[in-house]
């Protein structure tokens, strides 16, 4: 536990002395947001029966920027192979880089989301569904990155290929997320698919941090 | 038997396009994915034919 | 361990596989075509005409085939990759790269003679059906994987990384199938479907199987095909190798 307190301390602490680039994820979700209506028209019963997907693809796409920024400094330096021999288990650092890394790049986002849903024009309700979604959603985003961000380590047009890998994987959270709130508005409740999305998001809380770690063992190798 | 004569079956009731447009791109992928394999083959040994008669050839000049 | 055992573990090696492959290649072709004749007369020349669908609906004996493939392989790959990764043998490994492309190809052409199928009866080339959208995400997958061996130098750590792509895919691909499923149901899209009556359905179920059983020998025959190539130019530097036949000057 200490370890991975003290590794979410580390990397938070290396993240705000390069404070840019948790603002760079945050203002492409907001330009993107806002780039739909420009695209699409103002019209608001349009709007917000396109919110929520365009909101989510935002915020997938926003995750996806920073997906790179997990292990590629530590890789390049040689802090990652001291991880790797260190006595605590690699799991465990890796688990706290991917909780640090939700913090700066996903937690914001479910914090401004509101913000954007009412440029939507969802109502109160709608907007709260849709944080609770961002919520579960976000750190779903971070921990499936973690695979493809370790997969990818070092390896020629690293950020092209994390997308290809990572896009199809992010599906099925973007289809309940989205859903949530489709479904809420529409009336018929976003409990179904929330449950599904926490069930995602604890499937992932076992799952991939295991496998980020195999596919950081293979990239020290 | 279905087809009462060989235009008939050609035209697969208007379907032509739709049904020899799958089977006629199925078929050309069938064709063309063991012919470049073949070729992938090929070049392989033509590379390890020239690798292996050069160490030979550099084996006798020694 | 029996003498059996020891025998079959001895074609774990590249240089034993390799001949083994050459001669069962002759063997898996003939069945392709055997296969395949049977599947084609039975798809053209037995099935009836649809009563709706006419004779469109006969495109099903090449979409289902190729769908029920690109999964099948996937499943396969996935295996191979993972008995390389556990077992750390180079072989296991090949055959995953060799299986991938044909896998990919499979997924390509269900996708396209899916649209092939939708654009007569439902209007349009591209239907957000469930299966349809699961399968175009599993010729993603397929391509990621294709991609990440692609990109990194060193073949063990492509093995091994595609290896982790694969399994994650295997997982995840239920999962995809249901949420799209999900999906679909809400926003009540069409469905790729056919009613029949139940003598036409034996005849079809028999045409989709037969064609079927034809793409996996086919299938078959270009992954060991494809593994070969792989073999020799993964191999190049052993002495196996430069001792073959088609090589030796």
């Amino acid at each position: 536990m200490n370890a991975l307190l003290a590794i979410m301390q580390r990397d938070l602490l290396m993240v705000m002395r390069r404070k840019s680039e948790v603002l760079t994820a945050l203002f492409f979700f907001v330009i993107v947001s806002s780039l739909f209506p420009l695209g699409i028209g103002p019209e608001p019963a349009l709007l917000r029966k396109i919110a929520p997907g365009v909101l989510w693809v935002g915020a997938l796409l926003a995750t996806m920027l920073g997906l790179q920024r997990m292990f590629a400094a530590d890789y390049a330096d040689g802090t990652l192979e001291q991880m790797a021999i260190s006595p605590t288990p690699l799991v465990v650092l890796v688990l706290g880089k991917v909780a640090a890394h939700w913090l700066v790049s996903g937690l914001p986002l479910v914090l401004i989301a509101p913000v954007l849903g009412i440029q939507f024009d969802l109502d109160a309700s709608a907007l709260g569904v849709l944080v609770l979604a961002l919520l579960l959603g976000t750190p779903l985003l971070s921990l499936i990155g973690a695979i493809g961000a370790a997969l990818t380590l070092g390896v020629r047009g690293g950020g092209v290929l994390l997308s290809l890998l990572v896009l199809p994987l992010y599906v099925p959270a973007l289809i309940f997320g989205a859903g949530a709130v489709e479904s809420h508005v529409s009336g018929l409740g976003a409990g179904g698919h929330l449950s599904l999305l926490a069930a995602l998001l604890t499937l992932a809380l076992f799952f991939a941090p295991w496998a980020a770690t195999a596919a950081l063992r293979i990239a020290l190798e | 038997m279905n087809w009462n004569s060989a235009s008939e079956f050609f035209a697969m009731g208007g379907y032509a396009l739709y049904v020899w447009g799958s089977f006629g791109v199925c078929a050309l992928a069938f064709v063309a994915e063991p012919f470049l394999i073949g070729r992938r083959h090929k070049d392989i040994v033509r590379t390890l034919r020239r690798q292996v008669l050069a160490e030979k050839l550099e084996l006798e000049n020694k | 361990m029996s003498n059996r055992l020891m025998n079959w573990f001895k074609f774990a090696s590249p240089a034993t596989f390799y001949p083994l492959a050459g001669k069962l290649i002759p063997l898996f072709w003939v069945l392709t075509v055997l296969f395949g004749a049977a599947g084609l007369w039975l798809s053209f020349f037995v099935a009836p005409t649809d009563a709706t669908q006419g004779e469109g609906y006969r495109i099903i004996f090449i979409h289902v085939p190729t769908s029920w493939m690109s999964m099948f392989i996937y499943l396969i790959m996935a295996g191979w990759a993972a008995m390389g990764l556990s077992l750390n043998a180079r072989l296991s490994s090949m055959m995953a790269q060799a299986l991938a492309p044909t896998g990919a190809l499979m997924a390509f052409l269900s996708l396209w003679t899916g649209a092939f199928w939708g654009k007569p009866m439902w209007g349009t080339w591209w239907v957000w059906d469930a299966r349809l959208t699961s399968e175009l995400i599993l010729f993603f997958l397929y391509l990621g994987f294709m991609s990440l061996q692609a990109s990194i130098d060193d073949p063990r750590r492509a093995d091994k990384a595609g290896a982790i792509v694969a399994l994650v895919g295997v997982v995840n691909v239920p999962i995809i199938y249901f949420s799209v499923k999900w999906w679909n149901t809400l926003h009540q899209g069409a469905s790729v479907s056919i009613n029949k009556s139940p003598s036409m359905a034996m005849t079809m179920l028999w045409g989709m199987l037969l064609m079927a059983l034809c793409l996996w020998m086919y299938s078959i025959v270009m992954a060991l095909t494809r593994v070969r190539a792989i073999i020799l130019e993964r191999e190049s530097h052993t002495e196996w190798v430069k001792q073959l036949s088609e090589v030796k000057p």
